[in-house]
Order: structure tokens, then C-alpha cells, then sequence
């Protein structure tokens, strides 16, 4: 048994390195995806303090508002617009609705807040565009091809570069712009920010917004991958232990734990998921996060935490 | 009260040589004094001189990197702020922190923690044992509430309460404890003056009766020299005096450190 | 008018320190049970009892088990349904292999195996605090789900994976089984849950529930208080999941009669916590409106509409509950913390000074 689990995992990785690489690599482009819902939670995270459970689900609502109006014959690059502009619209409400009346609350009220958004969210989605699977397709190639005896596909690297790219424009917007330093300002004291006259509602309306936008872009990679469906909110639980891993306040980390947990589990699930039954995959990501947490509470990326009287 | 427990008796708790630094800040260096049983002891300095340090030091929630804490002669080495509770040392905050979703009396209930002993099976049955453990101790707690005069507002969420009354009901709950030692963060802060007298007659009143000894921090020099037998001055993690209110007073030190002479 | 407490007078500590300190309230309440235990039995119907009255009163006790862990010691969980499994599946192992213990005491001891296991993953809680917690609990949720999806050990091996209520039998009556009528099944689980709801009501009256507010409302406080973090957390985790598995043993046996994993998924986790949230954090009898409310809330949703002429679609009636439960969260969250038990108390002061409020 101890040989098993050990021992004969290493040497069938040994034995196969492309088959191996393989695995890594999907584990890598599953990571990517984790990563995408991840980064939400962080934007959201840092400037307003709020844990946003709906994130998820805001990944599954952009895509289904994508789906649902082209099923409905709006043109790919409208439907596109009209959901960056509903997304828009979500983070006002939200702002308006919510996020406004539980100002100064503790962070585990508005958490809980969060998780009857995204119960909100979910039924809003489904009631206006349906609950069946929908297939997404916006155009991307999907063929696969062949580098070194090791299986790749196209349609997995174009997500893996948008991913890149958007990280690379969210770095950009938060160094360079203003309304990037504001919210990082914001991130650091909300008090301190009111006072040189930031304006706080305008800015969470901005980092949802954006949120949404980023979930946008995940949900149209998971959508165009297995379908538009529910599951893809609890897929994007997922995110959860990634940031747990990543710390919550670190883009980086946000980036670097989705591609440890993709990687791990993929890992996990073929090497040594045979040996318990298989599906180790529903909760390797979850315990690993648990493990970790009791050695590392603040994350690979976080800040230490020093507490006062 | 006769005059036997206003007697200022041993040593309580003598701190050593304690160092406790954040990162490359220090915010105690060396300091050193020690607390006599019954006495009521001021620790006075400007803001950032490491007095909330000490109180936290003293109470185990933050580890000296160096030094030593004796309370009743026996040296502790790192220990949770709980077993200093233990030992029968009890204390306030400087920012107020009541448990704010309960009421006044559950608030010095919670006080008298660690004199109840029944197991939570005996307390799911709520009788006999434990029944009447919680009658006694709530009649302690009276006790406390009519020493504050507080009975009003027994059965109010702390957090209803203006600030002078949390403050009140924050030195019941521990009172509650039966505290050997005492220690007060700023109990005066933010009081007008009605309210702090009423406070400084409670601090002389908890000493003379209960004969506890009480370690204060307080900014009024006025409250410091009229309640205190002995005041320990602090500036930049030092200890720069210690000893009466008129010794402390006339010190040199002690004048540039609030007037803000350069340090070199 | 007729519900003042004026000429009450208290005279000792005891006294005041009852659980319903005014004498309307105490008749109230004796007639409620009167009520629960002769009347309903005598004339519900089966449909009343198993659809309705049956589940409310499990799901309290599961929402009882969450808030002395969520509303009491401030521990956010979303492992209910996994702890409720553990109960559940316990429950099946342990009656199957020594099937002349009573049934009752199968209940205990499958309580007491989810107590352990609620042990083992509140053990994060030394560590770690709020959302963090939360999500470590989602840990327990997979987790325990895959356990005895996979570990036939759990089921005996039977190959649809299914746990089925065998027929156990209490002073000769057979309570649990396809056999039991939905009478008795009533009254074997309206005395498990009032037995086990004045006990957590006097636990959280007493010493352990100030312990757990403290934990709470402000953790640094209270450990300087004399109150040991570690400790006072586990117990919460400890006897919240023991009240979650009994709920999840009477789910089995009493109620659907068999079950799979499925039954305890994560949205079981998300009801009892909206039961929670919406009948009041903090609060025994929140427990049981949160519970009835959300119990309710579907059956109404079904039965209404038609009643008016308007025809509903099923999916569309699913989507409606889960926006309605969704907003409301937000809505107790931001208006009103304590939730429905919050509601019926000011109605109650207002009571007490009706007609005459000044």
C-alpha cells in the first residue's frame, strides 16, 4: 500500500514523460481558468473588502446573457457588447441594492450577503435565458496539433493567452491609470480614501464592473469548453481554495495558486486517484487548501497579519 | 473600610528587563519595575511610548523578545492571554471591547468565566448543579452592578449604550473576575468631567474595598497625581522615572519628554 | 391589552432567569405543545405530515445544530449537509450491524460520530477565522460526499449505493421503515427535536453560550477574559455537528426513508444556512421560524398560483424560490440581523404596550 502511494505514482511519471507533460499541461490549462474566476475575487476583494461568493456565479451569468442573446440572433460582436453593458448595469445594482446598506458591516455579514447574491443571480439568469446546457461558440479555433509527441490544442492556448493578456491590461489599468491608483488607495484605507476625496460608491461600481467583465472572459473560455450550464458556478468554487493558496489580496497569487491547483489535481487525479476510487479531483483542491491554511494562513502572496488591542 | 487593606504590601508582579520589538521598531526596550500588592500604579508617557505594550505583555497577549514577567514570585516563560486570566489578572481597553451583541449583565457574566466549572452537560440540563452555580454567580454579578451603579440597564445590549456607561460596564466585567491585579487602558479617555470623577471614585473605591491592585495608563496628569500611590514614566520604550506623583513630577526627564525635547 | 406583564413580580434570580419570564408567554407556549403533540397527530393528514410538518421540524434541529456554531460562537459553515450525512450514513451502518440496539440510542451514538468529524474539521478554526473558515468547511462538504460515495464499507456494499431505513422498532411501535405510519414517525421526531432544542436553548443561556457570543463578538476580549479560543470553538464545532448529524440520521430514517449521498449536497449546506440567516442569527426560536419559512415557502409557491388562474412552469416556480431566498438573505442581512426571531419579538413589545403604547 505504502509502495502505492508513494512509490509506483513516481515511476509511471518516469515511464511516460510525455504522457506526463500532457497531463501538466491540462492541468496548467485548467489552472488558467481557475485563475480567471480567481482574479474577480481578488479585484472585489481589494478595493471593497467584500469576499464575493457570487463570483462564480457572475462568471456563469455573463455567459449565459452571451448565449442567450445570440441565441436569439443578435450578431457575436453585439451580443458581446450588450453583456459588457449589462454586466455594467449588475455592478450599479449591486452597489445600489446592496453593497451601499452594508457599509461598516463585518466582513463575514456582507460574505453571507454575497452568497444570496449569487443565489439572486442564478435564479435571475436561468428565469431570463433558460436552465438547459447551451453550447457557446464565438468563433475560436479548436484543433489540435502536435510539438514534440506531446498533444496540444489550439483552443486551449488561445485561452491561456487571453488570460495572459488580460492580466497584463488589469496591471496596466491598476499602475498606470488613475482611477487604478485610486483603487488601490481604496484598497489600502477606505477611510483614509474619502477623506483626499475619492469617491468610494463610484469606485466599487468600477472594480464590480470590472470584476464582471473578468468573469465575462472566463465564462466565455469554461462556456466554449464544456457548455454554458450551473455547473460552472460550482466549478468556480474552485477559485476558493485557489485563493487560499494565493492569498486573497494578491493578483499574483491569484495567477500562481489556479495554476498550482489545476496542476495538482490533474496530477492527483491520474496518478493517484485510481488507488482511492477515483473523483479525488471534487475535493484535492479543497483539502489541499486545508492543509495549507494550517501552515500558511495569509497565503503564498498575502500580507502578515498583526493583531491589536 | 479599615485602613489594614490600603496597606501597600510585596511584590505583585515584577517585570524584567522586557524587549519587544515588530520588526526592526521597538516598542519596549529594557524596561523594568515591578507592582506592590494593593498599591495603585500609574504608567504615564506620550503617545507611542509602549504603555499599551506593556499592559499587553503583562496579560500575555504579545511575547517579549527578551526579559521576564514574575507575578506572585513564580517567572511565566510564553503563555496565552488566558492563563494570565487564570492567575487573577484582569483587565480593560482602550477602545472599548464589550462583547456587543449581549446585554450588560451577560457582559459580567462572561466576567465570572472561569469561577463556573460545571460541564456543558450539566448546563444543558440547566438544573441542580448548574442551576445553581449560575443563581450564585449572578448574585456576585449583582453585587458588581450595584457597586456601579448600573442596575438600570442590566438587561441592555452593550451596544445600545452611550460610551460612558460601556466604559462602566466594561470595568464590571472585570470586577466580575475577582481580579488579583487590575489593569486599566485609558479608563478616563474621552470622559467629560462628571463622568471621570465618577470613574476615578469607582478605581479608588475598587482598591479600598476589594483591596485590588490597579495598574492604570492614563493621559489626565490631574487623575494620575490625585489617584495613584506610584507612577512609572515611559518615552520611546524606555522607562524614564518611577516613583511618587511629586518625585515624577519635578523629574527633568520626565518634563523634556512631554515638552518634546530632541531625542539624540 | 390581555398580554402585559405588569403585577408580575420576580422574586428571585431563578425566576428571572427562566426561559419564558411572563406567564402569558408560559401559557402560550404549553398550549403550542398541547397543540404539536394531541392535536396535529389527531388531525393532519398524511400528505401534512410527510411534505410538511415532518421536514420543518428536522430541518430545525439542523438549523439549531448551524446557528449555535454561525448565530452563537460567530463561525461561518458550509458543511451542514456533510456533518448531516455522517449522521445519516452512521445511522445505517450502525443499525444494520447491531440491529437490537434501540433505534433511539443509534441516533446518539450517529450523532456522536458526526461530533467527531465536526471535531476534526473545526480544527482549521484554531488557524483561521470568517470566510477563510468557510471556505475550509467547504473542504468537509467534498470531502465527507466522496467518502461514502466511495467507501462501500458505508452502504454494505450494496451496488446502487442507496441507504435504506430498515423497520426498528420503539416500545413495540415500528417508528422507522417503509411500515411506520406517518403519525408515529411525527411524534418519535417532535420529541427528538424538543428534547434537544431546550437543551441548546440552555446551553446558550448559560455559561457555553456566553463563552461562544465572546468567541464572536470580540475574540481577542475574550480569551483575555479567561476564555480559551481553541477550546470554546471546538465545542461549538463539536455540538453543532452532533445536532447536525442527529438531523441527518432523522432525514434517513424518518422522513425519506432512503437516501444517497446526493441528499446532503451542497445546497442542503446553503438551505440550512438561509434557514438560519432568515429566521435569525443567534436565536433558538429563529431556528424553527427559518426553518418553517423555508419549508413553506416552495409549497406555497406551488399551490398559489394555480388557485389564481396563473400556471406557473416547475423550472420557473424553482427559479422564483431561489431569487426569493437569494433577496431575502440580503434584505434580513442589511434591515434586520436577528432576522424573523427579531421581527416577532418587537411585535411582541408592541403587544405588551397595545392599546395603550405611551
Amino acid at each position: 500500500m505504502l509502495y502505492d502511494v508513494l512509490i509506483a505514482p513516481f515511476l509511471d511519471m518516469a515511464d511516460s514523460p510525455v504522457f506526463f507533460a500532457e497531463v501538466v499541461i491540462v492541468g496548467l490549462l485548467t489552472g488558467v481558468m481557475y485563475s480567471l474566476v480567481a482574479l474577480g475575487f481578488v479585484l472585489i476583494f481589494k478595493a471593497s473588502g467584500v469576499f464575493n461568493f457570487a463570483q462564480g456565479v457572475m462568471v456563469l451569468f455573463a455567459a449565459l446573457t452571451l448565449v442567450g442573446l445570440m441565441e436569439h440572433g443578435v450578431p457575436t460582436w453585439l451580443a458581446l457588447i450588450l453583456t459588457v453593458v449589462i454586466m455594467v448595469v449588475l455592478a450599479y445594482g449591486i452597489e445600489w441594492f446592496m453593497l451601499r446598506r452594508l457599509v461598516n458591516q463585518e466582513g463575514i455579514i456582507l460574505f453571507m450577503a454575497t452568497i444570496g447574491l449569487s443565489f439572486v443571480l442564478q435564479g435571475l439568469g436561468e428565469t431570463m435565458w433558460g436552465s438547459n446546457v447551451k453550447a457557446l461558440d464565438i468563433g475560436i479555433p479548436d484543433a489540435s496539433f502536435e510539438v514534440s509527441g506531446i498533444l496540444l490544442n489550439e483552443f486551449d492556448l488561445f485561452a491561456a493567452a487571453s488570460g495572459a493578456v488580460l492580466v497584463a491590461v488589469l496591471a496596466v489599468f491598476f499602475h498606470y491609470t488613475r482611477i487604478g491608483r485610486a483603487l488601490r488607495a481604496v484598497a489600502d484605507d477606505h477611510q483614509a480614501a474619502l477623506s483626499v476625496g475619492i469617491p468610494l460608491k463610484t469606485i466599487w461600481v468600477i472594480v464590480w464592473a470590472v470584476a464582471g467583465m473578468v468573469g465575462l472572459v472566463a465564462g466565455i473560455m469554461w462556456g466554449a469548453k464544456s457548455g454554458v450550464q450551473f455547473s460552472l458556478s460550482l466549478i468556480a468554487l474552485k477559485a476558493l481554495p485557489v485563493l487560499i493558496l494565493g492569498g486573497f489580496t494578491s493578483v499574483p497569487g491569484a495567477i500562481v495558486g489556479g495554476l498550482i491547483i489545476g496542476v495538482g489535481e490533474k496530477v492527483a487525479e491520474i496518478y493517484w486517484g485510481p488507488l482511492f476510487g477515483g473523483a479525488i479531483e471534487n475535493w484535492f483542491a479543497y483539502v489541499l487548501a486545508l492543509v495549507f491554511l494550517l501552515f500558511r494562513p495569509q497565503g503564498l502572496f498575502g500580507e502578515r497579519i498583526i493583531e491589536r488591542v | 473600610m479599615t485602613e489594614n487593606t490600603r496597606k501597600i504590601g510585596n511584590t505583585l508582579l515584577r517585570v524584567d528587563d522586557i524587549t519587544l520589538s515588530f520588526g526592526g521598531v521597538h516598542a519596549l526596550n529594557g524596561v523594568s519595575f515591578e507592582i506592590k500588592e494593593h498599591e495603585i500604579l500609574a504608567i504615564i508617557g506620550p503617545n507611542g511610548a509602549g504603555k499599551s505594550s506593556m499592559l499587553n505583555v503583562i496579560n500575555g497577549f504579545y511575547h517579549p523578545q527578551k526579559g521576564t514577567i514574575a507575578f506572585e514570585g513564580r517567572e511565566r516563560k510564553r503563555m496565552r492571554p488566558h492563563v494570565a486570566a487564570e492567575q487573577g489578572i484582569a483587565r480593560t481597553f482602550q477602545n472599548i471591547a464589550l462583547f456587543k451583541g449581549m446585554s450588560t449583565l451577560d457582559n459580567i457574566m462572561t466576567g465570572r468565566m472561569l469561577k463556573m466549572k460545571r460541564s456543558f452537560l450539566w448546563q444543558a440540563l440547566y438544573w441542580g448543579p448548574a442551576l445553581k452555580e449560575e443563581i450564585e454567580n449572578r448574585e456576585f454579578c449583582e453585587k458588581v452592578i450595584d457597586f456601579l451603579e448600573i442596575q438600570a440597564i442590566r438587561k441592555t445590549p452593550v451596544g445600545k449604550l452611550p460610551y460612558g456607561l460601556q466604559k462602566r460596564v466594561e470595568l464590571g466585567r472585570a470586577l466580575a473576575a475577582e481580579p488579583r491585579l487590575l489593569l486599566l487602558d485609558e479608563p478616563m479617555a474621552g470622559m467629560n468631567v462628571e463622568e471621570k470623577e465618577d470613574m476615578c471614585r469607582f478605581i479608588l473605591d475598587v482598591n479600598d474595598e476589594f483591596g485590588t491592585t490597579i495598574a492604570l495608563i492614563e493621559h489626565d496628569m490631574g487623575v494620575v497625581m490625585d489617584i495613584s500611590d506610584r507612577v512609572v514614566v515611559l518615552d520611546y520604550g524606555r522607562k524614564i522615572a518611577d516613583g511618587s506623583p511629586d518625585a515624577v513630577r519635578a523629574n527633568g526627564e520626565v518634563i523634556d519628554a512631554y515638552l518634546g525635547v530632541s531625542h539624540e | 391589552m390581555f398580554y402585559r406583564e405588569a403585577g408580575q413580580f420576580k422574586t428571585s434570580y431563578a425566576a428571572d432567569q427562566t426561559v419564558f419570564p411572563i406567564v402569558q408567554d408560559r401559557w402560550g407556549v404549553a398550549a403550542m405543545v398541547a397543540i404539536a403533540f394531541v392535536g396535529v397527530p389527531l388531525v393532519a393528514s398524511e400528505y401534512m405530515l410527510q411534505a410538511v410538518l415532518i421536514p420543518f421540524l428536522i430541518f430545525a434541529l439542523a438549523a439549531i445544530g448551524l446557528n449555535l456554531l454561525t448565530g452563537y460562537c460567530g463561525q461561518v459553515s458550509l458543511g451542514t449537509g456533510g456533518f448531516m450525512m455522517v449522521g445519516g450514513y452512521m445511522t445505517y451502518k450502525l443499525t444494520t450491524t447491531f440491529p437490537d440496539v434501540n433505534i433511539l440510542i443509534v441516533f446518539v451514538f450517529a450523532g456522536l460520530c458526526a461530533a467527531l468529524v465536526g471535531f476534526v474539521f473545526g480544527l482549521p478554526s484554531l488557524r483561521i477565522k470568517g470566510f477563510y473558515l468557510a471556505v475550509a468547511t467547504l473542504a468537509a462538504q467534498f470531502f465527507l460526499g466522496w467518502t461514502f460515495n466511495k467507501v462501500g464499507w458505508f452502504y454494505n456494499y450494496n451496488p446502487s449505493g442507496t441507504i435504506t431505513a430498515p423497520p426498528r422498532e420503539l416500545f413495540g411501535i415500528t417508528i422507522t421503515g417503509p411500515t411506520a405510519s406517518a403519525e408515529v414517525r411525527y411524534l418519535v421526531v417532535l420529541c427528538i427535536v424538543a428534547v434537544f432544542a431546550m437543551m441548546a436553548k440552555n446551553l446558550v443561556r448559560g455559561r457555553v453560550g456566553r463563552s461562544w457570543m465572546a468567541i464572536r463578538d470580540m475574540d481577542i476580549a475574550a480569551e483575555i477574559i479567561g476564555i480559551q479560543p481553541i477550546r470554546t470553538k471546538l465545542m461549538a464545532f463539536t455540538i453543532s455537528s452532533f445536532y447536525c448529524g442527529v438531523a441527518g440520521a432523522m432525514m434517513v430514517f424518518l422522513w425519506l426513508g432512503s437516501a444517497e449521498t446526493e441528499a446532503f449536497d451542497i445546497n442542503q449546506s446553503f438551505l440550512v444556512l438561509f434557514m438560519v440567516i432568515i429566521g435569525g442569527l443567534g436565536s433558538i426560536l429563529g431556528s424553527f421560524l427559518g426553518a418553517a419559512f423555508v419549508i413553506i415557502t416552495p409549497i406555497i409557491l406551488t399551490n398559489a398560483p394555480p388557485m389564481f388562474g396563473i400556471d406557473l412552469p416547475i423550472d420557473l416556480q424553482k427559479h422564483i424560490e431561489i431569487m426569493l431566498f437569494g433577496s431575502l438573505i440580503v434584505f434580513f442581512l442589511i434591515v434586520e440581523p436577528h432576522g424573523l426571531a427579531r421581527l416577532w419579538q418587537i411585535a411582541k413589545e408592541k403587544l405588551r404596550l397595545w392599546p395603550f403604547p405611551y
